[in-house]
């Protein structure tokens, strides 16, 4: 016990004495949790639209103020040719385009039924399609406004309708950010902690301390733990800040208990720094273990659901989020903070991170090599 | 006591090691001298256990390299060729880990690395990667003993380190001897070999002599001439060129040239005269180890 104890010690030691590695560790949650919510954003907002106004008439003149009203529209012309809107989207000054019929009014009055017609520019398939999904919503809002100021006995008579109300569970306002901090913790923990102990083995061998510590009597176990250890303790620390910096920047505090968070991350940590244990133990020099760090940490991050929704993906892809460990640390986060999960919700993506962290460490012990 | 046994090791097709015996006695400096890829560090590696070897045995005071690693591990001291302590870690924190690691304190053995370690310890706050080279290898040379090992395993110790400094680290180990310590040293330079109880000149993979460093001299049946000219570059093609010259090597600022026994040194004199060599200087020597070698390699 008291050779490991040394160990880690001396771990400590060199990580303090390093000049970089102490200050990222503050840093980079900072820095992380400030920049990449605002990078990191699907919504769309501030769409620019071109109405061709051909009726020109009061209920037109209605319907485009409502667009205007509205925080995801930019009205940046209102014009009387087709010609001229189209020119707009080639120009990039307008996204979308509404063209109001001549007989907007008559119709709605005697027909009960108008036309309009929208162009989305496409180039941008989520801005398109959300452009065009929003302003849909805007007019559909504005045909039910019509209809119960014209025909008021109308809406009673008419047969079965059915009125849609949504309720957006566990995140009230589709707020992007609430969905992705919880990600960007983990996102930060696997880099910290899945990057730093593996590039710690690979600079022994490097510069060759390794083969003096391989002729002492410490075991292969003491010695990987005590690379690990300090990194367990790092990661909690960030975990620990970053919770505290998304509560005051961003007032997100979880749902569910603490101490869910930190027992899953516990779990989560001893299997993600596992595996960068064992691509140091596959690798010769820092060249090759930065190389191979970075082609996991990539794969793993784009197949865990972090931005896109694992259900979208092909079939093998699946399969590989499925066992990947993010995936669940990612789940459980995402969970805990936004709908109030515990312990017992979660026990089958807990089990899985136990897996992968038994799988992981007795790889790691396994494949470091003491003797050639 | 080191026993080795038919040793064997190879890298793919590359043989370092080629059915290697020998063996190093109580007490006693073993001096391994060869050229680079000789094979030298593989066989250091063997015996500090941080290698398997491919046949045969090795082991010491009655453990095997392989069965009883862990055991070798805490009586021998290794010193890997290169600096591997760590350098973010300052002197005494790098003595105080590995005198922690083998379970002990520094106080406990400091007996035996204080001539060493008072050297050093002025500058004992300082970080080993800022020492100077034969500060370094004094603090390997500490570190590797903290633990009062019985066998030292030191792999070219004193490449790179200004002659002052091996002259020191050489009574160092002379000092080490006495307090029974068997000592294994691999080295490149020749003049080290005669501070050996026994040297061992190692070729490809094997011993191609050991024995005292005077035996090994002794043995030595050349007629051994030493030649200096002018210019020493174009005499050393001239001297090769001539029939009766065995062999010529450039030795320091001399050329070290056997011969065959019907040449007369005032023949050879004659010889470089016509070449037009003005002052040329020939004697007839007493051969070094580094003689020996060369005499054995040819």
């Amino acid at each position: 016990m008291s050779q490991l104890k040394y160990l880690v010690e001396k771990e400590f030691k060199q990580i303090s004495r390093n000049a970089i590695i102490p200050k990222m560790i503050v840093l980079y949650p900072v820095l992380v949790l400030l920049i990449f919510p605002w990078a990191i954003n699907f919504e769309v907002k501030n769409i620019k639209i071109h109405v061709v106004d051909n009726a020109k008439s009061a209920y037109s003149q209605r319907l485009i103020n409502k667009i205007d009203a509205s925080a995801y529209f930019i009205l940046t012309d209102i014009s009387s040719g087709y010609n001229a809107a189209i020119g707009d989207i080639e120009r990039d000054k307008s996204d979308i385009i509404l063209e109001i019929p001549v007989s907007f009014d008559t119709d709605m009055v005697k027909e009960r039924h108008a036309n309009v017609m929208i162009s989305a520019n496409a180039v941008n398939s989520t801005q398109g399609l959300l452009g065009n999904n929003y302003l849909t919503q805007i007019i559909n809002d504005f045909s039910q406004e019509l209809r119960t100021e014209l025909f008021p006995a109308a809406t009673l008579s008419n047969a079965p309708h059915i009125d849609v109300v949504t309720d957006f569970r566990y995140n009230k306002r589709l707020d992007y950010k609430s969905f992705m901090l919880p990600a960007f913790i983990v996102l930060m923990i696997t880099l910290i902690c899945g990057i730093l102990p593996s590039l710690n083995i690979v600079i022994e061998k490097e510069t060759g301390t390794i083969q003096q510590i391989n002729a002492t009597p410490v075991s292969k176990f003491n010695f990987i733990l005590a690379k690990l250890i300090p990194y367990w303790i790092i990661g909690l620390i960030i975990l620990t800040l970053s919770f505290f910096l998304t509560w005051i920047i961003y007032g997100l505090l979880p749902s569910g208990s603490f101490v869910t968070l930190y027992i899953s991350a516990v779990i989560f940590l001893l299997g993600i720094t596992g595996l960068g244990i064992i691509i140091s133990n596959y690798s010769e020099t820092l060249q090759q273990s930065m190389f191979l760090v970075m082609f996991f940490i990539l794969i793993i991050i784009l197949l865990s659901g972090m931005f896109t929704p694992i259900s979208a993906m092909p079939g093998w892809a699946q399969v590989i989020a499925h066992a990947n460990p993010l995936t669940y640390f990612i789940e459980i986060m995402r969970l805990v903070y936004l709908k109030g999960s515990s312990l017992s919700d979660l026990l089958r993506p807990l089990m899985w991170l136990a897996g992968f962290s038994v799988l992981f460490n007795t790889w790691a012990v396994l494949s470091y090599k003491k003797r050639g | 006591m080191i026993t080795v046994n038919n040793l064997y090791k190879s890298y793919g097709k590359v043989t370092a090691l080629n059915d290697l015996s020998f063996r190093v006695n109580d007490g006693e400096i073993f001096g391994v001298i060869g050229p680079d890829g000789s094979g030298k560090t593989t066989l250091f590696r063997i015996l500090a256990s941080l290698l398997l070897p491919d046949g045969g045995s090795a082991g010491m005071n009655g453990l095997d390299v392989v069965k009883d690693f862990r055991k070798i591990r805490g009586i021998i001291g290794y010193m890997p060729g290169r600096f591997s302590l760590y350098q973010d870690l300052s002197v005494e924190e790098n003595l105080k880990f590995f005198a922690t690691v083998f379970n002990t304190t520094i106080e406990e053995n400091y007996l035996l690395i204080k001539d060493i370690y008072q050297q050093i310890e002025p500058f004992k706050k300082r970080r080993a990667g800022a020492l100077s080279g034969g500060m370094k290898q004094k603090l390997a040379l500490s570190c590797a003993l903290i633990h009062k090992p019985e066998v030292l395993i030191l792999d070219e110790p004193t490449t790179g380190v200004d002659p002052v400094s091996r002259k020191e680290f050489w009574d160092m180990l002379e000092r080490l001897k006495s307090e029974g310590i068997t000592i294994l040293i691999s080295t490149a330079y020749m003049d080290e070999a005669g501070l050996c109880d026994r040297i061992a000149l190692m070729r490809e993979g094997n011993f191609i002599a050991a024995d005292t460093p005077q035996n090994i001299i002794n043995s030595y049946t050349e007629t051994l001439w030493a030649v200096q000219t002018e210019n020493m570059s174009a005499s050393l093609r001239d001297l090769r060129d001539h029939p009766q010259v065995k062999t010529c090597f450039a030795f320091g600022n001399k050329h070290h040239v056997t011969v065959r026994a019907d040449l007369s040194i005032s023949g050879l004199q004659r010889y470089l005269k016509e070449k037009g060599y003005s002052k040329v200087e020939i004697d007839a020597v007493a051969p070094t180890v580094e003689d020996c070698f060369m005499a054995l390699t040819n």
